[in-house]
């Protein structure tokens, strides 16, 4: 018998803080299952995003994508007909494309996910799939969306299918004439995961959106978490509103870290967030905060109750805590350079990193997730990551957002991602945001290294 | 974190390990801060009872019996309902086989009139050999059974499953489709889940599906002695003393001489514990999570040191060392809340070997021996001794192995408490003063 092929395979020792434990052994394809329009794609996305946030290189195979530009024009349902040979042929080679870049992914990109996004409704086509990865050593996990409740399916097509590619030159009524036609082409053919035949699979079955969940043997850590992630997200329309406290006295002399209260600009700030909360008219508003004097100060002025999380305190500058940038520069210039040269996995001695942050931010994202109407008031690093997550950006962005302070950022998920609303509240604060300096390297002059920090007193 | 308390009920055959659940779930949770305690109606029962004859209790038929057992789960629901509404409860497990639909149907109405809400927790296993197992475990070593030999009470025990199994009304996806639970089948094979209301039964779902039952044993020890532990002072990054590396190297015997199956070693991101597994030879990981407790302003002090510049903090630590937060550091509480994530990866794993720190020894035992958070800051975990726990029945078995090194003590017990009888705001007010002084 031969044996897989196990170039992925590295035991090593993992010095990384990643959120998850580095267990280096077999890349996960997570394979969906489901009929159109029953979120395969949303939840693909999402959880591609979560899992590239926490750490795990993730990506995601659409085999939809793969036929359009196969196809390049979509004509109507009738391509979908099972009895379309020509169609079944273009279709089958398109998946097997997918497949090959799946490999490509674990085996040159040092992927450890990817997401198998189709319709995968036969027992014929997973089999084809299973053996792949069975040949190739990657462990299968089906990720199955079963729902029929038309209303939810009608919202579906209306929030992600109008604007597809494939609809692009149709009126809305013949868009959802032909979307409807198409999903009935798979319906005869659907073979939903079995739970007798298919016991020996690892899988999750998700029924209406959530309302219940069969869970079949979850082999390992990452899929144990994809499991918890997948139960607590939900499609209930809502908004996450994201801001910094007030500006504080630490702020004003361009001093990081600390815990100072705010600058009386901060303190006019919270009284304009109180006024622009209830302008908002949001329902059953939940309001979080970290453990430092800056948010909780900048909370209390709204009148409402609110949640204090220690995870929500803002990244550890270790050494450097309390120490104006030029402070930093002249009693630790090369700690200094090396944060310009790596500013996500850098961290401070006897501090944290913004690798670290992700980590402990893990379960307010969570619960962030399971929440409906939510406003966090937190610190400039904590912000960033959190944007990250909903805005989908790489490590590599994530510690150069702009989180201004006196700013409040609406995010409002939509269709497959995340709108953004910015509020700048009209009180005037410090800038606290400092560029990537053109010259990283160790050996640079202070003005080089000071030259992208804010003015400060 | 939770509003309206909470009661889990527990639904099943004997022997599918409910009890086992309950009593995992109950420590969990009270590690995590959730103030939970579980209710037996067996122990009620046996209360009642007090002496069990045989399986002919059980019986479907038998009136006198049905009679006292209603009156069991009455006196233990009134028991939960003054652990959850008057002493400041959170959660209640209401561990009985509750296999019948009418006698859910009383503790929903019992809920719903205290304002609880419910989540059922239904285990479901046809493998007899799981089941055998079970009753070996803990069946024979039960009150009920204390009489009698082994035979015997395999053969009555059998006879008692058969009483429930009749009447057993699983809980049904159509007819239940609005309550709240979790199915789990055949040992977490799989699992059905439905309508999670909140956070915390996500989080107890989220639990359930990551503890298993094979068998394993989890390592447990600190790094060896280090360079600033000779010194007497606490904290830091230092690297291992010489002792502390004799330490690492019979460490590594001691390993192999167990012949343990697939180990997994893990460490902090500190230079002690890393160096202390490089001696071992094998892979390991590294959790940041599994750094020692911060002591803020006090890394790296003496305690004769911290007396002398912080006395105030010094003695509000002996007066809760469980809560209390060094400044610019951390808690016991925040170190378990840290832990939390190390705890669930722990319960899924099977061999482990954990090389870590006193403070987060002590919280990691704390889980594995259900100790209270006023115990916990105070249990002793002595450098260069390797704790084995070997989970067994409803709790876990722990061996000691002090490996012949010597090493200093880092000990310090709770000392004789000097009540600090001071106002809560004088206390905060002159801890601000003081720690401000010293910054300047």
């Amino acid at each position: 018998m031969e044996l897989p092929q196990l170039e992925h395979v590295r035991l090593r020792r993992c010095d990384s803080a990643a959120s998850v434990p580095q267990f280096c052994n077999s890349p996960t394809m997570i394979v969906m299952v489901g009929l159109p329009a029953r979120g395969k794609t949303y939840i693909s996305k999402k959880l591609t995003r979560y899992l590239n946030w926490i750490g795990v290189p993730t990506k995601m195979f659409n085999v939809g994508q793969y036929r359009r530009e196969a196809v390049k024009i979509y004509k109507n349902f009738e391509f979908f007909k099972p009895d379309n040979e020509e169609a079944m042929r273009i279709r089958k080679a398109c998946a097997a494309a997918a497949l090959k870049d799946v490999t490509a992914y674990f085996t040159k990109e040092q992927g450890q996910v990817a997401v198998f996004d189709a319709t995968n409704t036969t027992r014929e086509r997973r089999a084809i799939i299973i053996s792949f990865a069975k040949e190739k050593g990657y462990k299968v996990f089906f990720v199955e969306s079963i729902c029929d409740d038309p209303e939810i399916i009608a919202e579906n097509i209306r929030q992600v299918k109008f604007g597809s590619p494939d609809y692009v030159d149709r009126d809305i009524d013949e868009a959802m004439e032909d979307f409807i036609q198409r999903i009935d082409c798979y319906r005869a053919s659907y073979m939903p995961i079995d739970d007798e035949r298919d016991r020996k699979l690892s899988y999750i079955k998700i029924f209406d959106v959530g309302n219940r969940y069969l869970v079949n043997q979850v082999q390992d850590h990452i899929q144990s978490r994809i499991v918890y992630y997948l139960m607590n997200i939900h499609v209930t329309p809502r908004s996450i509103y994201l801001s910094r406290h007030g500006e504080s006295e630490l702020n004003l002399l361009g001093r990081i870290g600390g815990d100072s209260g705010l600058s009386p600009r901060g303190q006019k700030y919270a009284n304009a967030l109180a006024t622009f909360i209830k302008g908002q008219n949001i329902r059953d508003l939940k309001v979080w905060t970290s453990h430092m004097k800056r948010t909780i100060q900048t909370a209390e002025a709204l009148g409402v109750q609110y949640e204090q999380w220690k995870a929500l305190n803002e990244i550890d500058a270790g050494v450097c805590e309390e120490m104006t940038y030029e402070e930093i520069q002249e009693n630790y210039p090369e700690e200094f350079a090396l944060r310009d040269q790596d500013k996500y996995r850098y961290r401070y001695p006897k501090g944290e990193s913004y690798e670290d942050l992700v980590h402990r931010l893990e379960p307010v994202i969570m619960e962030l997730e399971r929440q409906e109407n939510v406003l966090v008031i937190c610190h400039q690093a904590i912000m960033r990551c959190l944007l990250a997550y909903f805005l989908d950006k790489p490590a590599d962005e994530l510690p150069y957002l702009r989180c201004p302070l006196h700013t409040v950022l609406k995010l409002t998920p939509i269709a497959y991602g995340c709108k953004v609303e910015s509020f700048f509240l009209n009180i005037e604060a410090v800038n606290t945001h400092r560029e990537r300096p053109v010259n990283v390297d160790i050996n640079r002059n202070p003005e080089e290294a000071l030259q992208t920090v804010p003015d400060h007193i | 974190m939770t509003n309206c308390p909470t009661l889990i009920v527990t639904v099943g055959l004997p022997a599918r390990g409910k009890t086992y659940i309950s009593k995992k779930l109950t420590r969990y949770l009270n590690w995590i801060g959730v103030p939970t305690k579980e209710f037996n109606v067996g122990q009620y029962r046996r209360e009642c009872l007090k002496i069990y004859k045989s399986f002919e209790f059980f019986r479907p038929d038998n009136e006198e019996g049905l009679k006292i057992r209603r009156q069991c789960a009455m006196a233990a629901l009134n028991d939960v309902r003054q652990y959850l509404s008057v002493e400041g409860g959170q959660v209640a497990v209401f561990d009985a086989t509750n296999t019948t639909r009418e006698r859910r149907g009383t503790i929903i109405k019992f809920a719903e009139q205290n304002g609880f809400k419910v989540f059922f927790v239904e285990s479901v296993c046809e493998d007899p050999d799981v089941i055998a197992q079970n009753i070996v475990q803990v069946k024979l070593g039960s009150p009920d059974y204390i009489h009698c030999n082994t035979e015997e009470a395999i053969e009555d025990f059998m006879k008692r499953i058969k009483c429930y199994e009749s009447s057993y009304q699983p809980l049904d996806e159509v007819l239940d489709r609005d309550l709240s639970y979790i199915k789990i089948m055949d040992v977490g094979r799989r699992y059905l889940v439905n309508r999670v209301l909140d956070h915390i039964q996500s989080r107890i779902v989220y639990y359930l599906m990551n503890i298993h039952i094979t068998p394993r044993s989890i390592y447990l020890c600190r790094h060896g002695e280090s360079d600033l532990n000779i010194k007497g002072r606490i904290g830091g990054d230092s690297g291992l003393s010489a002792r502390g590396t004799e330490f690492a190297k019979s460490l590594r015997k001691f390993i192999q001489d167990q012949n343990i199956k697939d180990l997994k070693v893990w460490t902090s991101q500190m230079k002690r514990t890393i160096q202390t597994a490089e001696c071992l030879g094998v892979p390991y990981e590294q959790w940041k999570s599994l750094n020692e407790i911060d002591a803020g302003v006090c890394e790296e002090m003496m305690y004769e040191e911290i007396q002398e510049h912080y006395p105030l903090e010094f003695a509000l630590r002996d007066q809760d060392k469980y809560r209390y937060r060094y400044p610019k550091g951390e808690s016991y509480e925040d170190l378990v809340q840290r832990l939390e994530p190390v705890i669930m990866e722990l319960e899924r794993q099977e061999n482990i070997l954990v090389v870590c720190h006193q403070a987060v020894m002590r919280c990691l035992l704390a889980y594995f021996l259900d100790k209270t958070a006023d115990e916990l800051p105070y249990l002793k975990c002595p450098l260069h001794t390797v704790l084995k726990l070997t989970p067994m029945a409803y709790g876990c078995k722990v061996e000691s192995v002090y490996l012949g090194v010597d090493a200093v003590n880092t000990h310090r017990d709770r000392p004789e408490v000097r009540t600090l009888c001071l106002p809560h705001y004088i206390i905060s007010l002159t801890r601000h003063f003081l720690l401000t002084a010293q910054r300047m």
